[in-house]
């Protein structure tokens, strides 16, 4: 297997060496904003320095016309910084409003690729993810990027901005003032430095968690039948409890830290500004400063305090940004192991015959020590029904998941008139086989929408003549026939009106090879038999795999595989293996426990009690 | 709707009363703060107003009174606020713990049919993106919010009392104000709401795209999932940008009104200096107090925002706790007999429909005696695993009882039922953990031995001493990780070991290979010996061993009798039964 399949999440607590590496690459969604973005940038530095004039209009106003008497300069100035308001009101909503629409235009732009890829990921991915890890990757960990893109990253250079420009009318304003301002960043730096490093653990364990209760939500959800059939709320529960106050006991961590980083942010342009008071009223008091200009400079200063506040925000919020790119780039990193090949072909139905061969075919899931199939060869030729016969947990599903490439084969190959699978184009292949799983898998979507899944323009007449042959004409009878939505999972049908279901589906694709994993195991007898002679006129001309339990359902197939340790030990007409091979017979034997009661005399009409 | 924000109110009431100790000492904290913030710019005042003038005489007390003040207050505020923030962050997620907890306990109480209805996404979006919503409000908005409204109140105060004039031109923006926040507040629940929803969307779509994968790809569905994934990524998209679009006009226009005021106060209380009426200081302090004004209303326009969002989603919580379980726990439970011998089962002129107008099961009437082992058969889609569902009450009948031990099972304590009665259902399912883990789900305090011999009684010792871990081996999401087969003798193990009174086997070996099932058919034999049991199959070797034998069609019983007695009788059985055996080898 390739490497995608043993990507299993990373190791807890792995060390990142390069913090921003994953956000930096995802600038890919911001690339087709950067016009708005530096509209927005441009608005906002705008009005920002509109709201800082406002202070120096004031200062104006004590120092010019209030001093001078001047009853004019004073609503001339008045008038400016009414204008100089309005300026900056109109310039915020600008800057939101761009932003509110580029914002959650690149999380969905994320979220539909992170979806179109998981798409991609075979199975074996699927199954060793934690369902939820990934669904907290499309919803957490995207509102925080989003939060991030939106805020985070505009407040950072905006606050980065405003503090410098602030500290340069600083220092014009008083010289030494004004450096001591400025020098108040080293200790801030230190400060965000160390906060920044201690809280991107604590992130990353927190939105970790975060995935681990969605998962234990998300399987409560799916074991729910399970769980109430045994009365497991409690441990359920607890367990989830256990899980919810692992996450409790990382965010109260988290605002420790954050609490503890926010007063010390506070603290340090508060002591500044008890400095610039002292110092200030001497320089006023020896004459070197007027008044205006004191209450300018504290104004200025004072607007500097929501910047520092707002950076312990804005670290956090892009620590988790950082570690919100990470998983999300875990999964996008993840390479699909089953995709087209440079070249891959596309085959025309028409044009397939259906010969299907197995050549020294090899498989072993990844992390598991042993091969399940350990050399398999064999062909079925066009038209050919093949039954797969085996113990259970022998390897026939695994085998047949290989057709349609599910998983890809690890040593030796399969080809199909000749083209070695891995050399047709996926979308190709998977038109061409048709697939019916021993759970049938159905979605909350109409009947209709279930049955023509792969073959989306398939007509009226050929739907009728799908459902006739698996007998799952119950379907029209369902309150809005065909149109009927199934409730999640198909779970508002019947097992075996499932099974039909899912079988037609199968059926109606009209596939080259057809592969039924054990498709009749829910049906009873009776159903089973009239499933079963009318699979025979299908199976007639299609090349088949068929894995079956029952003895009854053989008789569909030509020949006969008995699958054991790995390979085909067996294979022949179904009467010839009987008779030969001991160990064929023991596998569909099914000599009772207890003696078969006698046979019935031949039956009159069913007879009705109650 | 109106009821859901009263419900969404009393909710939140509910989950903050525990903590009201702690929510006044924040309170406390939070003043303190406040105060200490506040005094910033009047010691300022004082500064300019009364240090300077005794300076330039050389008398530096007055400003290092100031300057002491100053840092003491700095040195206040920071121990406040650090207090605070620690205090409501534990409170913050302290109510977090809670409202997922609750709302996870009652999705538990709630029974199979709501789940139906209401869809596994959408559990999981109320117990991750909603509860996510609210904790962005936790994270940071509750302070803001309650600062920004203390500093509002207390600067207004200051105002007032600085220049009672000066202040009235202020407060003339109140009614602005408040009449733009209730267009908010309108607009942007309803704006919430639709995200909430339309966020449960993408999730309901996207686990069951990724929950059938196999499907999806071997049936090239992945161009149409990623279009209806598109859409309704697409809607939340929209219905958060008009969010959003909200805020970006109510945020600006509080800064538009903060602006006018403040250019107001600037040529309305420049005037009043030049007038002589008020001091150069004053002005200089209302105009710095006046920042402090409307920076926090800035704030508190982006909190009201994450607050709506929040409320939209405790809507959405309170709504699901609103739901009274249909298949409700007993509220005085009647205790079972307690004697041996239990597990006798009526079902009594029981009709039911999963709706309303399509009855499934009509007057059933069936007395299964302690002890008795029946095989419930009937072509697919009869009923029968929705009489197994009755019997484990799934569901409850709409008219008539089944009971158990003579006691309605509306009134058996569900603890007990459970106890008493299993249901192995049709669907397997695995929990993601070991196979042990898995078993043992049968039987919580079950040790390592027991765990072993349930799974050798029923023949599934060999496969699992196999696996890479043996027992404990993960089994990956599902059971994804074994086999059909080995998937269902799991479950069948799990039963085993559950020992209930009453155990009901939906189609509990349909997967198995011949052999193996010929193994669980011999355990069953003495497994079943001495309790009740229900077994449904369409594979009528598992029939042979039953006392009995019932043939359901169309929701009632059209043939019952012992297999051997019915085989003769020639009936519906013995048709079956004939087709059956003579498909086998
Ligand atoms: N994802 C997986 N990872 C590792 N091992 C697996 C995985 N899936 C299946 N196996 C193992 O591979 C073997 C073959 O499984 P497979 O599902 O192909 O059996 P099967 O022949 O179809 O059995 P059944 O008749 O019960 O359906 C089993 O022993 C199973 O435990
Ligand atoms: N959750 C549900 N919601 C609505 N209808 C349902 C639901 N479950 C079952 N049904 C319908 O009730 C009828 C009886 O279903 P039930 O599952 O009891 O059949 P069954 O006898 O167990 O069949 P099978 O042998 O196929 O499992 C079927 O027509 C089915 O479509
Ligand atoms: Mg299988
Ligand atoms: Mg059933």
């Amino acid at each position: 297997m390739a490497a995608g399949s043993d990507g299993g999440p990373t190791d807890r607590g792995e060390v990142r060496r390069r913090p921003l590496r994953n956000l930096w690459r995802l600038r890919r969604y911001l690339r087709p904003h950067t016009v708005e973005f530096s509209w927005l940038m441009l608005a906002g530095l705008a009005a920002t320095g509109a709201g800082i004039a406002v202070p120096l209009v004031a200062q104006q106003v004590v120092d010019g016309p209030v001093a001078r008497r001047d009853l004019t300069g004073l609503y001339q100035l008045g008038a400016l910084a009414l204008l100089l308001g309005l300026a900056e009101a109109s310039l915020i909503f600008i800057r939101r409003w761009v932003q509110s629409s580029s914002s959650v235009t690149m999380e969905a732009a994320i979220r539909a690729d992170v979806y179109a890829h998981l798409q991609q990921l075979p199975p074996s991915f699927h199954d060793r993810w934690p369902s939820g890890q990934l669904l907290s990757r499309i919803t957490s960990d995207l509102s925080v990027l989003r939060r991030f893109l939106s805020f985070g990253l505009f407040f950072l250079i905006l606050n980065v901005v405003t503090y410098l420009v602030v500290v340069v009318l600083l220092i014009r304003l008083h010289p030494a003032l004004g450096l001591l301002v400025g020098v108040s960043a080293v200790p801030l730096f230190v400060i965000a430095r160390r906060f920044g490093r201690h809280y991107h653990t604590a992130s990353r364990r927190m939105q970790d968690q975060q995935g681990d209760v969605a998962t234990l939500v998300e399987e409560t959800a799916q074991g729910l039948r399970t769980m109430k059939a045994y009365g497991r709320g409690p441990q359920l529960t607890a367990r989830f409890t256990a899980g919810t106050e692992a996450l409790h006991d990382t965010g109260v961590g988290k605002g420790r830290l954050l609490a503890r980083t926010a007063a010390l942010l506070d603290l340090v342009p508060n002591l500044t500004l008890s400095i610039v008071l002292v110092a200030g009223a001497a320089a006023v008091a020896a004459g070197r400063l007027t008044v205006g200009q004191l209450v300018a400079f504290v104004s200025l200063q004072l607007m500097l305090i929501w910047p520092v506040q707002a950076l312990g925000w804005i670290i956090a919020n892009g620590q988790e940004a950082a570690t919100a790119a990470d998983r999300i780039q875990e999964v996008l990193d993840t390479p699909p192991a089953i995709v087209d090949a440079p070249g891959a072909v596309a085959l025309a139905r028409s044009t397939v015959h259906g010969r299907l061969r197995f050549e020294a075919v090899g498989f072993r899931y990844p992390g598991s020590p042993a091969p399940v199939l350990r050399g398999i060869d064999l062909t079925v030729e066009p038209g050919e029904t093949l039954a797969v016969v085996g113990a259970t947990g022998s390897g026939k599903s695994t085998l047949l998941s290989l057709v349609p490439r599910l998983h890809d084969v690890g040593t030796g190959r399969i080809t199909l008139d000749g083209h070695d699978l891995r050399d047709l184009r996926l979308a190709s292949l998977r038109r061409l086989v048709g697939m019916a799983f021993e759970e049938p898998t159905l979605f909350s979507m109409s009947v209709w929408e279930n049955l023509t899944l792969g073959r989306p323009d398939a007509g009226e007449d050929e739907v009728r003549a799908a459902l006739a042959l698996a007998q799952a004409e119950f379907a029209y009878d369902l309150p809005w026939g065909l149109r009927t939505r199934l409730g999640e999972q198909g779970l508002s049908l019947s097992g075996g009106q499932r099974q039909r279901l899912a079988l037609a589906r199968a059926v109606l694709v009209r596939p080259a090879v057809l592969v039924l994993d054990d498709p009749l195991s829910a049906l009873d007898v009776h159903t089973e038999a009239l499933v079963e002679s009318a699979l025979k006129r299908v199976l007639r001309n299609t090349t088949a795999l068929l894995v079956v339990h029952r003895p009854s359902t053989i008789a569909l197939a030509d020949r006969v595989a008995l699958l054991e340790q790995g390979r085909f030990t067996a294979v022949g007409p179904h009467t010839e293996l009987l008779a030969t091979v001991p160990a064929y017979r023991a596998v569909l034997s099914a000599e009772p426990a207890t003696p078969p009661p006698p046979r019935s005399p031949p039956g009159g009409p069913p007879l009705v009690r109650s | 709707m109106a009821r859901l924000r009263a419900r969404s109110r009393t909710l939140l009431a509910e989950v903050l009363r525990p903590h009201r100790g702690r929510l006044g000492a924040a309170v406390a904290l939070l003043l303190t703060q406040n105060a200490a913030a506040m005094s910033g710019p009047y010691l300022v005042m004082l500064g300019i107003d009364r240090a300077i003038e005794p300076l330039r005489e050389g008398r530096s007390g007055p400003l290092a009174a100031v300057a002491v003040s100053f840092a003491a207050a700095t040195g206040i505020e920071y121990a406040a606020r650090r207090g605070f923030l620690t205090l409501s962050a534990r409170v913050g997620q302290a109510v977090l713990l809670d409202l997922r907890q609750r709302v996870y306990a009652h999705f538990l109480r709630l029974p199979v049919a709501f789940h139906e209805r209401y869809t596994s996404g959408r559990m999981i979006s109320r117990l991750t993106s909603d509860i996510d919503s609210i904790a962005e409000l936790v994270d940071g908005g509750v302070e803001s919010l309650v600062m920004a409204a203390l500093t509002i109140v207390s600067v207004a105060a200051i105002l007032l009392w600085l220049d009672l004039p000066l202040a009235a031109v202020t407060l003339l923006a109140f009614p602005l104000l408040f009449w733009l926040s209730r267009w908010f507040a309108r607009a942007s629940a309803a704006a919430y709401r639709h995200t909430r929803e339309a966020m449960a969307l993408v999730i309901v779509h996207f686990v069951e795209s990724m929950r059938g994968i196999r499907a999806v790809q071997a049936y090239r569905r992945e161009p149409r999932n990623q279009r209806i994934f598109d859409s309704v990524n697409d809607d939340y998209r929209r219905s958060s940008r008009q969010a959003f679009r909200l805020i970006a006009t109510y945020s600006p226009s509080i800064k538009l009104i903060g602006n006018v005021t403040v250019a107001g106060v600037l040529c309305y209380g420049g005037a009043r200096v030049l007038g002589g009426e008020t001091a150069v200081g004053v002005l200089a302090a209302f105009l710095l107090y006046l920042r402090r004004f409307f920076e926090p209303m800035q704030e508190l326009s982006q909190f009201y925002n994450s607050l709506q969002s929040a409320t939209a989603a405790l809507e959405k919580l309170a709504g699901v706790l609103d739901e009274r379980p249909a298949v409700a726990e007993p509220v005085r439970p009647v205790p079972l007999p307690r004697r041996p011998g239990r597990g006798a089962v009526h079902f009594q002129a029981v009709s039911f429909g999963y709706r309303p107008d399509a009855p499934i099961l009509t007057g059933l009437d069936l007395t299964i005696p302690a002890g008795q082992t029946v095989a419930l058969i009937g072509p697919t889609g009869a009923g029968k695993s929705t009489v197994a569902k009755l019997l484990a009450r799934f569901h409850d009948p709409a008219t008539g009882t089944v009971t158990l031990d003579g006691v309605d099972l509306r009134q058996v304590a569900d603890a007990e039922l459970r106890r008493t009665v299993v249901l192995v259902t049709q669907e397997t399912h695995l929990f993601g953990g070991t196979v042990a883990e898995n078993i043992r789900f049968g039987r919580p305090d079950a040790d390592d031995a027991a765990v072993e011999a349930a799974a050798r009684a029923i023949g599934a010792h060999d496969f699992i001493a196999a696996l890479p871990d043996g027992y404990a081996t993960e089994v990956h999401r599902r059971g994804g990780r074994l086999s059909a087969g080995q998937r269902q003798l799991v479950a069948f193990a799990r039963a085993f070991l559950a020992d209930p009174a009453v155990l009901i086997l939906d189609e509990a070996t349909s997967s198995l290979d011949v052999p193996t099932e010929r193994l669980v058919q011999h355990a069953l034999s003495t497994i079943l010996r001495d309790r009740t049991a229900v077994v449904i199959a369409h594979r009528l070797s598992t029939v042979e061993t039953v006392d009995r034998v019932l043939v359901l069609d169309d929701g009632r019983i059209v043939e019952d009798g012992p297999p051997a007695e019915l085989i003769a009788d020639g009936g519906r059985y013995a048709a079956l039964h004939r087709q059956w055996r003579d498909s086998l080898l």
